[in-house]
């Protein structure tokens, strides 16, 4: 396939380029940039994401942080995978959700896992909180992104550690271009537009477990009617200080019994 | 006077296996971390966690790496590494030649003469994990000379069906009991 043409509007690597693309169009310069974007040598690094997952909520309530998700992966707009656990436990204090692409998720995955396992090994007493892991998958994400390579996810870190005030919850996200916050609640891909406003609006301090699901749940429900990428199958999962517990995978129950939906050609001429 | 915990003897090498070192301490900790870094590298091609005859194969191979060149000084340490894996628990000891074998009991460092006697009393096949860890604790004491050595504390570290087939420290309770 050809490389998409150049156009004045997109960012180069160089004036260089610029002026050379400009100037002269010719097939080569267009690879040159296409190179020089990727890496320099020629190679092209992750341009589009292909197995996507879809949002991730999160919140902290009473006993610690509890996350939600689907358990689907699109590829493009098929609803590809339908039984994938995208809420995963890191060591003993914290959970990870991940949106976007799957097999960059399992990479990072497999980054923490060599983390926490030479963690473990140290057996000094001490293990890698929910703080720390966000600042190491913090500069991951961004140190990938300045590499013009990077891993297309939106990470939803949450979890409990015990410290100088006590048990202290803490949630943050990352995204592939390395922004990271923290914040009482978090909700990414379309859960960003949807949930969001939700979250704002209903969530309190020392929430229970029981409000925290129906406020999760009522989030998910949003994004399963509204998000055409969701399936109507979803895993709860929470971390307190006792541990972490990944639910098995449930259905919302969902009402389409509207008077609109009865009879839908009825105004229109000409539809079926 | 030493803080207690401070003098590290058993080393975690992977999930499932663990390292004991006796000699050089700081000969030990190469010997460690090189194991640590084999059994990692093998996860990551092969995908599962190292067999421990191979990682005893490879610590061995490089023990005895550095008896072949004279710029190079043979390790000042010999070490006993313990593991389980799909053919169950398995213990090797690695001398500073680079002589490796599989044994059913073994000991290392001063006292290693009179407490390989004491294990052949034992009737190993029999002994269950946690019979044993008590077993082990009072050939220890037993050996520790009262007269020549130094006071010491006792690191006692299992991989069993008990532990989950992880290598961890010995709960502390039963640590206690076995004292």
């Amino acid at each position: 396939a050809t490389p998409p043409s150049p156009a004045p509007a997109e960012p180069r690597s160089s004036s260089d380029e610029r002026n050379q693309s400009r100037i002269n169009p010719s097939r080569e310069s267009m690879d040159a940039s296409a190179a020089a974007a990727g890496g320099g040598d020629g190679t092209q690094r992750t341009l589009n994401p292909y197995v996507t997952g879809n949002s991730v909520i999160a919140m902290k309530y009473k006993d610690g942080v509890i996350m939600a998700c689907d358990t689907g992966a699109s590829y493009g707009s098929t609803l590809r995978y339908k039984s994938v656990e995208r809420i995963k436990e890191v060591g003993k204090h914290s959970l990870i959700g991940g949106s976007g692409e799957f097999s960059d998720f399992q990479e990072i995955l497999r980054y923490l896992d060599e983390l926490t396992l030479n963690d473990h090994m140290w057996d000094d007493g001490n293990s890698l909180g929910p703080k720390e892991i966000h600042a190491y998958l913090t500069r991951v994400m961004y140190n990938r992104r300045n590499k013009f390579d990077p891993l297309w996810n939106s990470l939803v870190l949450g979890g409990v550690k015990k410290g100088p005030k006590g048990d202290e919850k803490y949630l943050g996200m990352v995204n592939m271009i390395g922004t990271h916050f923290e914040e009482n609640h978090i909700a990414t891909g379309f859960g960003n537009h949807m949930a969001i406003p939700i979250l704002r609006g209903e969530w309190r301090e020392d929430m229970t477990f029981e409000e925290a699901v129906k406020l999760i749940e009522k989030c998910l429900l949003v994004l399963l009617y509204r998000d055409r990428s969701s399936i109507n199958k979803f895993q709860i999962a929470k971390i307190t200080t006792e541990g972490s517990t990944i639910y098995p995978p449930y259905a919302l129950k969902t009402n389409w019994g509207f008077a609109a939906f009865e009879n839908p050609s009825k105004g229109a001429v000409g539809t079926w | 006077m030493i803080l207690a915990g401070s003098n590290r003897r058993l080393h975690s090498v992977h999930r499932n296996s663990g390292l004991a070192v006796a000699g050089l301490a700081a000969d030990g900790r190469q010997i460690v971390s090189r194991a640590k870094s084999e059994a990692a590298n093998y996860e990551k091609v092969y995908g599962e966690p190292m067999p421990v005859k191979e990682l005893a194969d490879r610590v061995a191979s490089y023990v005895h790496l550095c008896t072949l060149y004279w710029w190079l000084r043979p390790f000042g340490c010999g070490v006993i590494l313990g593991g389980y894996d799909r053919d169950g628990p398995q213990l090797y000891m690695i001398e500073p030649s680079g002589l490796s074998y599989k044994y059913f009991g073994a000991a290392l460092g001063k006292g290693r003469q009179a407490a390989k006697t004491e294990i052949e009393k034992l009737k190993l096949s029999e002994l269950t994990c946690r019979e044993g860890i008590v077993e082990v604790a009072k050939i220890i004491y037993g050996v520790h000379d009262e007269a020549k050595d130094k006071s010491f504390e006792l690191e006692l570290s299992w991989v069993c069906e008990e532990s989950n087939r992880q290598h961890e420290k010995v709960p502390s309770d039963l640590l206690e009991q076995a004292k």
